[in-house]
C-alpha cells in the first residue's frame, strides 16, 4: 500500500465530521451552504446522504475531500479523518491522503474521464502521482484494475478513449481509478444518476462489493431513497444544509422521525399505489440567504405548528436522531 | 470470486469513427474549403521541393546572367531555357524566384505561428488556471499588446533589431501571442469547471499535469482556428515589413521582398517582376483563409448539428 499503515485502533471511525459550515460568498455576503454538519463513518461502514437538490450534499462531499474552491470556504468545524484534523494539514499533506485514502466518484461518467487522453493513460497517471512505480508495473496494475471492476477485454479498453465507451463502463472506469490505491473512504457523488436502470443496479452491486472487500468506507450521496435503503447501513436525510433524520437506514426508511424524510419516502413511486397520484411535497427547497428563521423545513411542513418559527431541537431516540419539535410517532405515517 | 464473474457479459460497444474522420468529411463538404487545401498543399509541395523543381538556382549567382535581366514572360536565355514569368534585374527566372520565396514567407510565417501559438497557450492556460491577480495581470497585457497596430509593433522592433528572418521571427510571435493567450483563456475557463478536471484534482495529480495534461489538450480546438487565421496574418505582415524594406535580407528574398524590387519597374512596363510574386501571395492568403473558416465552422460545437 502506499500510505503507511497509521490505522488507529479498529473502533475509531474512519471519518469524525463535527459541526461542518461551509460558506459561500454571493453579492458581499457569505451564506452558509451547509451549517452544521455532524457525521460519523467507521471502517466498512456504508452512509447514505441524501436531499434534493441544493440541500448541500454535493458541497458536504467536496468539502471531506477538501475540494471547496473560492467563492467558497469551510467555515468553521472539524473533520477527522484517520486520526488526523484534516483542517490543520497543509495543501501537500492534504494531496497526500486525496486520491489514495480518500477518493471521489463523481455523477456524470461521460464528463469525468478526460476525453483526449486514453483509459491507460489516465489509470497510470492515477498510480503514480501517488506511487513510485516502474511505467511497467504500472501498466499491469492499470489492466488489474480494470478487471477488478469487471471490464470484459481489458487490453482493448485500455488502449480506448473515453469517447469510445458506454456510459456503464466509464463509471466502471471511475470507480477502478478511485479504488486502486485501496482508499479508507470513497465518497460516490450520485455516480449512478446518469446511468439507465440495470447499469445502475450493477453499478451500485459492484461498489458495494469492492469496498466490502477492501473494507473501505462508503459515503453514497444521491437524491434516490431507492438506491440507498438497499445498499447502506446508515442514513443521513439532509435538507437546507442540514442533516434533518440520521439513524439506521431500515428504521428510518419505515418510520421517518422528520415529516421531511417521511415526504421524502413518501414521494418515491414504488411505495404508492398503483394508478394513485404520486405523493409530493409541496414548495421548493428555499435557495441559499433565504432560508427561513426556526426550523427550514416549516414551509412546506404538513406537520407545522406556530412554534415551528423556532430553531428545532435535536430529538434523540434509540440511536436516532432528528432535527424536529414534534417527530413524527409511528402512528402518523400512515 | 471475483465480481466480474457475477456480471453478464457486456457486448462489445459499437466503435464509433475517429472524431477526425467526422470533421474531415464535415470539411470537405465546402467545395471552396477543399480547393483551398488543395491550393495550400501544392504550394507546400511546391515550396519543399524547390531545389529540385525549378529550372534555375534564384540564389548561385554564378547561374545567373545580367544579360538576361527583365526578360518579359516567355522569352528565352542564351543558355536555352524559357523564362515563363520573366526575369528581374539581375537576370533571375521569376518562376524560380517565387518558388523560392514562397518558401522563405511559410517557412517565417509557420514558425512564426507555431512559437506564438506554444507561447501564447501556455500563458493563457496559465492565467485561466491562477485567476486572480496574475490572471489579471497578463490579461491586461494582452489588451495593451492588442491595442496597438500589428504593423507598428513589428516595425519599432525590426528597426531595433536589423533585418534577418531570425528577427522577423521573433517580431511576429511578440504581435500574435497575445490573440492565443486570449483564445485560449476563455476555453480554458470553462473547462476547468469540467467534471474530470474536478475528478483530476480529486486523484491529487501533479499541479503541471493537471494543466498541461489534461486542461491544454481540451482547450486547443480554438487554437487551431486561430492559428490558421494567424499563418495568413503572418504572411501578410511579413510580405509588408519586407516590402518595406526591413523584413528578410537580401539575399534571401521572400515574395514581399520581390514584389518590392519589382515595384521600380512596375511604371515603366515590366509588370510581370511585382505582379506574378503578388498573385502568388495573394493565391496563398486566399487559401488559407478558405480552409481556416471552414476550420472555424466545422470545430465549432454551436453550429455542428
Amino acid at each position: 500500500m502506499s500510505a503507511p499503515d497509521r490505522t488507529p485502533p479498529a473502533n475509531a471511525p474512519v471519518l469524525a465530521v463535527e459541526n461542518l459550515q461551509v460558506a459561500f460568498r454571493a453579492g458581499g455576503r457569505e451564506h452558509l451552504a451547509v451549517q452544521g454538519l455532524d457525521l460519523s463513518v467507521s471502517r466498512g461502514e456504508v452512509v447514505g446522504l441524501v436531499g434534493e437538490s441544493g440541500s448541500g450534499k454535493s458541497v458536504t462531499g467536496l468539502a471531506l475531500m477538501g475540494l471547496i474552491d473560492a467563492p467558497g470556504r469551510v467555515a468553521g468545524g472539524r473533520i477527522v479523518f484517520e486520526g488526523r484534523d484534516l483542517m490543520g494539514l497543509s495543501e501537500a499533506e492534504l494531496r497526500r491522503l486525496r486520491g489514495a485514502r480518500m477518493a471521489m466518484i463523481f455523477q456524470d461518467p461521460m464528463t469525468t474521464l478526460n476525453p483526449v487522453l486514453r483509459v491507460e493513460t489516465q489509470i497510470v497517471e492515477a498510480i503514480t502521482a501517488h506511487e513510485r512505480v516502474s511505467a511497467k508495473a504500472a501498466r499491469a496494475r492499470a489492466r488489474e484494475a480494470l478487471v477488478r471492476v469487471g471490464i470484459p477485454a481489458p487490453d482493448e479498453r485500455l488502449g480506448a478513449y473515453p469517447h469510445q465507451l458506454s456510459g456503464g463502463m466509464r463509471q466502471r472506469i471511475a470507480i477502478a481509478i478511485a479504488l486502486l490505491h485501496r482508499p479508507a473512504l470513497l465518497i460516490a457523488d450520485e455516480p449512478t444518476t446518469a446511468l439507465d436502470v440495470t447499469i445502475q443496479a450493477q453499478i451500485l452491486a459492484e461498489a458495494q462489493d469492492l469496498c466490502a472487500e477492501m473494507g473501505t468506507a462508503l459515503i453514497w450521496i444521491t437524491h434516490d431513497l431507492a438506491v440507498v435503503s438497499g445498499l447502506a447501513d446508515r442514513l443521513l436525510v439532509m435538507y437546507a444544509g442540514r442533516v434533518v433524520e440520521a439513524g439506521p437506514v431500515a428504521e428510518v426508511v419505515e418510520a421517518p422521525l422528520h415529516p421531511y424524510s417521511a415526504g421524502l419516502i413518501g414521494s418515491a413511486p414504488s411505495r404508492n399505489k398503483r394508478g394513485a397520484r404520486l405523493a409530493q411535497i409541496p414548495g421548493l427547497a428555499p435557495p441559499l440567504g433565504r432560508r427561513p428563521p426556526g426550523c427550514a423545513f416549516a414551509p412546506r411542513c404538513f406537520n407545522v405548528r406556530p412554534d415551528c418559527s423556532e430553531p428545532p431541537p435535536l430529538v434523540r431516540r434509540s440511536g436516532r436522531e432528528a432535527l424536529c419539535r414534534y417527530p413524527l410517532s409511528e402512528t402518523v405515517v400512515a | 470470486m471475483t465480481p466480474a464473474a457475477t456480471l453478464p457479459e457486456e457486448p462489445v460497444p459499437y466503435r464509433a469513427d475517429p472524431v477526425w474522420r467526422a470533421h474531415a468529411r464535415a470539411f470537405f463538404r465546402s467545395p471552396a474549403a477543399g480547393l483551398g487545401l488543395v491550393i495550400l498543399v501544392a504550394v507546400a509541395l511546391v515550396a519543399a521541393l524547390a531545389p529540385w523543381i525549378t529550372p534555375q538556382d534564384p540564389y548561385d549567382l554564378a547561374s545567373l546572367d545580367v544579360m538576361d535581366g527583365t526578360q518579359p514572360p516567355g522569352s528565352r536565355s542564351f543558355a536555352g531555357l524559357t523564362y515563363w514569368l520573366g526575369t528581374d534585374a539581375q537576370g533571375r527566372d521569376m518562376l524560380s524566384a517565387i518558388v523560392y520565396g514562397l518558401r522563405v514567407s511559410l517557412v517565417v510565417s509557420l514558425s512564426a505561428t507555431l512559437i506564438a501559438a506554444s507561447v501564447g497557450s501556455c500563458i493563457g492556460v496559465l492565467a485561466a488556471n491562477a485567476g486572480g491577480r496574475l490572471d489579471a495581470v497578463l490579461m491586461r497585457l494582452v489588451d495593451l499588446q492588442l491595442s496597438f497596430p500589428a504593423i507598428l509593433i513589428a516595425l519599432v522592433l525590426l528597426a531595433a533589431f536589423g533585418r534577418g528572418i531570425d528577427k522577423v521571427v521573433i517580431a511576429l510571435v511578440t504581435v500574435q501571442w497575445a490573440y492565443y493567450a486570449r483564445a485560449i483563456r476563455a476555453q480554458a475557463l470553462v473547462e476547468r469547471r469540467r467534471e474530470y478536471m474536478e475528478a483530476a484534482r480529486a486523484l491529487a495529480l501533479p499541479r503541471t499535469s493537471l494543466i498541461f495534461r489534461h486542461l491544454l489538450p481540451n482547450c486547443l480546438a480554438p487554437v487551431i482556428v486561430v492559428a490558421t487565421m494567424q499563418v495568413a496574418h503572418a504572411i501578410a505582415l511579413e510580405a509588408t515589413l519586407s516590402f518595406l524594406g526591413v523584413g528578410v535580407p537580401v539575399t534571401e528574398p521572400s515574395l514581399g521582398l520581390l514584389i518590392k524590387n519589382g515595384y521600380d519597374y512596375l511604371l515603366s512596363g515590366k509588370y510581370w517582376i511585382s505582379t506574378f510574386p503578388g498573385l502568388a501571395l495573394v493565391a496563398v492568403i486566399v487559401a488559407i483563409n478558405l480552409v481556416g473558416d471552414r476550420l472555424r465552422d466545422v470545430l465549432n460545437p454551436r453550429l455542428s448539428a
